[in-house]
């Protein structure tokens, strides 16, 4: 919302500078965006008068203008085609820095003439893009005098931020009276005195029966016997400096009260109108074409204002271009209207369509506005055009508005922080335009027609508060529960920090990738269910909630090797989304590595990443996260977009905690990566949290006796699992053997096709006394046994 | 006897000392000590002398067998040592080559900040609190106090799911503020949370991104105003930022779930172009805040006439870049790993209050 200041001191009678509006208006919650003083820099141009302007007599395009720059007689050459004998321009004498380049004007000469200053171009001013010749000036610009301010630019623009619920703010008067209300002057009365009705007005307003939802109320009158021509000055400035073109004195008004005291309203040619005008619903297959020479197809959701023929504008958005007001219009009927915020909201969504209009009445209006609206509108029109108004028109009824919120001063010091006497709160409420009655432990308090935020107690407290000075409300540390602080996470809450140091901490670097990925992929990594498609993505390679974030990893890896980044060794940790339900998300420790687990090296060969670097991760994170690593069983049931012969589950029975393995090929030749990759997924949320409150650990058992170390080793079918053999040696004696381990694995003409020869140690541990030689070759027995029954092993030799 | 004795150890010793290494030094032990060896031989010898001088001539061989056995222990250090010496000449490495591969690895600025942020707020008794990515209009605007035509509810802002089959709309959270209407309808106040979480908004440029992440706060009980929402918001910028002069203001604005509502900004400069935090003239928007509207009270279940307190939502990635001068939003989720290894923490120091927020 833009305003210049002296547009504001026709409402606020004020001393204050630009400087002290700007501070106090950020203070009382419209931040100031940009105090734009457009005079800076333009102090040396003055207003110059051309004396004569003669051909050079050495260049065909140049100029030599002798200037009146009212303190003495220059000579200029000047290049612009406009510069001519009599004319007023823009002067800039030697020594001015010129806006537009930064550079100080020299005394010189041009092709053998003199030339001591410079007749200036809008464009060199930094005024606008236009360099087609020197500003001409208006006959009546007083030479000598600076230019800034004949031209109304001393006048600075202050930008304010208006928030949704200050609808009144989007007139210069609310913005006014927030000022005054905050002690910096005082508001001056509007004019809103009814102009006498001279006649009937020849068109008269009407509401279809059912439209009053969307238009509760509309008044106007017909203005008759005008002429329609350029707006004064300084209403052409005004409208200027915001931003705004100046058009013609009914178009401009109606900008200005729009802006001025956010009251939108529009003009119709009333010769153009065939029979009164009515508020109805469009009817489907209706169509306008509006003041902005676009064409808008209309439906019954829309309030219009049409007459006996047509539709002339769409309520509270956009007037239509048949009935615009032109230079020829001698005779106008205003439109000024109430329309329901949300109807307005939803027409201009549906058209697409943003006009300030539109803006305000989806903000709401103040619901006396349309009577006083209409009367500062006539002011104006017959103060610029002349003619006389009718008698107003009125079609239905100003909506209930009027409330009174029951209000207990001490809410200041008891929600707001700060003690307030309670007249000065009243003397606030007063000045913000509210009424306040009774006395005791509740005043009651009734919001002004433009303010339909208020509600409640808590709004009050806002205004009392904003305006005597937020920052006069003194900070209190917040009170602690005792001198120490409990811990702000629980156990379960610590876990994927827990997971991300611990994949750090082994070389991998953390990611944070989009919840998205391309529904196109989402296949490959188990679907998506149709729920979890987005309804409006922003990009279409982001338009599906991921299942998995190994897709967004291995994205995240392409990207990096196709920059030359080699290797890389990623992890997330963070959700994943099954179904659009609040349960529905899963946590995921995710890590990826491509190419090499080791690079070349002088002390070995390189090596390729393979199945169990993402095991060991997998284990690595579970062991951070209290998993029971040792009792985990891998099962070879690994989703689809591993490797079916290289992947795994970790699972405590039932319950799968991770899944690793190589990635599919399948899936790397579709992301056009280059492996070989592997990846890991740990549920963290489903590693089971320890049981017992206390922090007690169990006893520790330590025997004194000798741990014996045996080794084994297996023939097996190629078919029979590591981890099979090693549960039944443990088995053999649950008690003695404290470990069992695989330390090699051997495939190859010593043990035959379809064989591989397993070589196993097996740690026992005495508890009672040292082992002799018979016990350790009774339990080696047994493990023998045990393994040769469960695997079909035989002990190679 | 003697005589014999003194020739014998002259002769040893002059072999002991002639041993060149350490199989040339056990020859010499065999030939002295050994069970043929001369002193052994001698040993054995003493049997024929006459009982009265076998007293000296033994002590004299214990003599003489003690100073060979010391001799050639001597030695036999004097050797290893030589021996040790040459061996470790053949040993040396050049240190200035590479070490085997492998070292830390990176912890992304996010996830940093998230914990810095429970430091702080878990120092002054807020818990941490979560809720689903996915959420429906009712915790994410209804409730909230967002009228139906809040413009925040269009879909140029709110990613959308398809609805449910009543009808419901389904979001991405736009914010984590869902997670204050969760929380108050799933339990009784009071209530000290913090959320750190992700958010999502259909926007895309250089400080915005489809996916973001917000910190939300919420107390709620019966006593807490404005004045504490100043004080905790002044205590964390000033922890978090390690200013302890850090300009804070305070200004009125608008959330449709707060009332009154404040934004709030923070000291900084923009001389030359380069932001610096503290007090330097210029102010910083950093986050919005306010006073739990009573709406939003009554629509959890919480009795406004005698609940209330206050409630802050602020970008994580946003006092990210601002902490550790980090230029530009989008790569945090673009994975180089040039700007993770750059803008990353090392794994092994979380930080703490006690110990210090960061380095």
């Amino acid at each position: 919302m833009k305003f210049t200041l002296s547009w504001l001191t026709r409402h606020l009678d004020t001393k204050a500078g630009v400087e002290e509006i700007g501070a106090t208006l950020t203070r009382l919650g419209l931040e100031v965006e940009g105090i734009d003083n457009r005079a800076k820099g333009l102090e040396p141009f003055v207003v110059g008068f051309v004396i004569k302007a003669e051909p050079h007599p050495n260049a065909d395009r140049l100029r030599v203008c002798l200037v009146d720059t009212g303190k003495d007689q220059v000579q200029v050459v000047c290049g612009a085609p406009n510069a001519r004998t009599g004319m007023k321009g823009v002067f800039a004498a030697t020594g001015t820095v010129i806006p537009r380049t930064g550079a100080e004007l020299k005394a010189g000469a041009i092709r053998g003439q003199a030339s001591n200053g410079m007749l200036c171009s809008a464009y060199e001013m930094g005024l606008s893009d236009d360099h087609e010749g020197i500003i001409d000036l208006p006959a009546d610009a007083p030479v000598g005098q600076p230019f800034a301010k004949v031209m109304g630019l001393d006048d600075p623009v202050i930008d304010v931020a208006v928030t949704p619920n200050r609808a009144d703010c989007l007139g210069i008067r609310g913005i006014a009276r927030d000022l005054a209300a905050a002690g910096l002057g005082t508001l001056k009365p509007l004019d809103v005195t009814p102009a006498p009705g001279r006649f009937k007005s020849s068109v008269q307003w009407k509401i279809a029966p059912g439209a009053e939802s969307g238009c509760p109320q509309v008044v106007g009158r017909t203005i008759r016997g005008l002429k329609n021509g350029p707006s004064p000055r300084w209403l052409q400035d005004w409208l200027t400096a915001i931003g705004l073109r100046p058009i013609s004195a009914l178009v401009d008004v109606t900008n200005f009260t729009t802006h001025d005291i956010s009251r939108p309203l529009h003009v119709f040619d009333a010769d153009k109108l065939a029979g009164d005008l009515t508020m109805r619903w469009a009817k489907d297959g209706e169509s306008l074409a509006a003041l902005n020479g676009k064409t808008y197809a209309l439906d019954a959701s829309m309030v219009v204002i049409a007459d006996d023929r047509r539709v002339h504008g769409i309520g509270g958005v956009m007037g239509g271009e048949h009935s615009g007001v032109t230079a020829a219009t001698a005779s106008v009927f205003i439109e000024s209207a109430l329309f329901s915020p949300g109807m307005v909201a939803a027409t201009g969504r549906r058209l697409n369509l943003l006009s300030d209009a539109r803006y305000r009445f989806e903000r709401g209006l103040d619901p006396t506005s349309p009577f006083w609206g209409v009367e500062v509108a006539t002011r104006l029109i017959l103060e610029m055009c002349g003619g006389e108004a009718s008698e107003l028109t009125v079609a239905g009824s100003e909506p209930s508005w009027r409330r009174a919120v029951s209000y207990r001063p001490t809410r200041s010091r008891t929600l707001g922080g700060i003690d307030i006497p309670v007249a000065e709160q009243e003397g606030i409420l007063r000045r913000l335009g509210f009424e306040t009655k009774g006395g005791g432990e509740a005043i009651q308090v009734s919001p002004p027609g433009w303010r339909g935020d208020i509600e409640g107690e808590a709004d009050i407290v806002e205004e009392v508060v904003r305006v005597h000075g937020l920052d006069k409300v003194l900070p209190v540390s917040m009170p602690g529960a005792g001198a120490m602080a409990q811990p702000a996470v629980t156990p379960a809450q610590r876990r994927p920090m827990l997971a991300k140091r611990t994949l750090a901490v082994r070389g991998l670097i953390e990611a944070v990738t989009f919840s998205f990925m391309p529904s196109a992929l989402v296949d490959l990594f188990g679907g998506t269910p149709g729920e979890l498609k987005l309804v409006n993505p922003i990009a279409a390679d982001l338009d599906a909630m991921r299942p998995s974030i190994v897709a967004n990893l291995l994205a995240a890896a392409k990207r990096n090797l196709d920059r030359g980044l080699g290797d890389p060794a990623l992890f997330e940790v963070g959700p994943q989304y099954r179904d659009a339900t609040p349960t529905g998300q899963t946590l995921a420790a995710t890590a990826i590595r491509v190419g090499r687990a080791l690079p070349r090296h002088w002390q070995g060969p390189a090596r390729d990443v393979d199945a169990f670097d993402a095991k060991a991760d997998a284990l690595a994170v579970l062991e951070a996260l209290g998993a029971p690593v040792e009792n985990l069983q891998v099962s070879a049931d690994a989703p689809g977009w591993y490797h079916p012969g290289q992947s795994g589950a970790l699972r405590l029975g039932p319950n799968v905690l991770a899944w690793f393995g190589a990635v599919h090929p399948k899936v790397l030749a579709t992301l056009d990566l280059k492996g070989p990759a592997v990846a890991v997924e740990v549920f963290v949320e489903r590693v089971p949290l320890p049981r017992s409150k206390g922090t007690g650990r169990p006893k520790l058992d330590l025997s004194p006796f000798q741990p014996v170390e045996r080794d084994f080793a297996f023939v097996v079918d190629t078919g029979v699992s590591a981890e099979a053999l090693v549960r039944a040696a443990r088995s053999a004696d649950k008690t003695l053997i404290a470990d069992a381990r695989i330390f090699d694995r051997y495939v190859g003409d010593k043990v035959g096709p379809g064989k591989a020869s397993l070589a196993l140690s097996v740690t026992l541990q005495p508890k009672e006394a040292t082992l002799t030689d018979e016990a350790i070759e009774q339990v080696s027995a047994r493990i023998v046994a045990a393994v040769q029954k469960a695997t079909g092993a035989t002990l190679r030799t | 006897m003697l005589d014999q004795l003194e020739a014998t150890r002259g002769e040893l010793m002059k072999l002991v000392d002639a041993a060149a290494d350490l199989p040339a030094l056990e020859a010499v032990r065999v030939a002295a000590l050994g069970k043929k060896g001369r002193v052994t031989q001698l040993m054995q010898g003493l049997k024929d002398i006459a009982p009265e001088a076998r007293r000296d001539a033994g002590q004299a061989l214990n003599r003489l067998k003690d100073e060979i056995e010391a001799a050639l222990a001597k030695r036999k250090d004097g050797l290893g040592e030589a021996a040790l010496d040459a061996r470790l000449k053949t040993e040396t490495l050049d240190l200035t080559l590479p070490t085997r591969p492998g070292g830390l690895g990176r912890i992304h600025p996010i996830s940093q900040t998230i914990e810095e942020l429970v430091q702080i707020f878990g120092a002054m008794g807020f818990s941490v609190a979560e809720g689903p990515d996915i959420d429906d209009d009712f915790h994410n605007f209804t409730a909230l106090n967002f009228g139906p035509d809040h413009p925040a509810r269009q879909m140029h802002d709110t990613f959308y799911l398809p609805p449910r089959p009543d009808g419901m709309p389904v979001v991405l959270r736009t914010h984590t503020s869902t997670v204050q209407i969760r929380t108050m309808m799933k339990a009784k106040p009071p209530f000290r949370i913090i959320v750190p979480g992700r958010t999502f908004r259909s926007d895309s440029d250089a400080t915005h991104s489809p996916m973001f992440h917000q910190v939300e706060g919420l107390v709620i009980d019966e006593t807490t105003h404005m004045g504490h929402l100043k004080g905790c918001l002044i205590d964390f910028c000033r922890a978090f930022f390690q200013l302890d002069d850090l300009p804070v203001r305070f200004r009125p604005s608008y959330f449709p779930f707060t009332e009154p509502s404040v934004e709030v900004d923070i000291g900084c400069s923009r001389k030359g172009g380069e932001l610096k935090l503290g007090a330097g003239g210029d102010w910083l928007e950093i986050l919005g805040c306010g006073m739990v509207h009573p709406n939003v009270l009554k629509n959890c279940g919480v009795d406004p006439t005698r609940y209330q307190g206050f409630a802050f939502g602020m970008g994580i990635d946003r006092i990210a870049m601002l902490k550790y001068g980090i230029p530009d939003l989008r790569p945090f989720f673009d994975a180089d790993l040039r700007w993770l290894r750059h803008y990353g923490f090392v794994p092994l120091d979380p930080p703490s209050l006690a110990g210090g927020l960061s380095r």
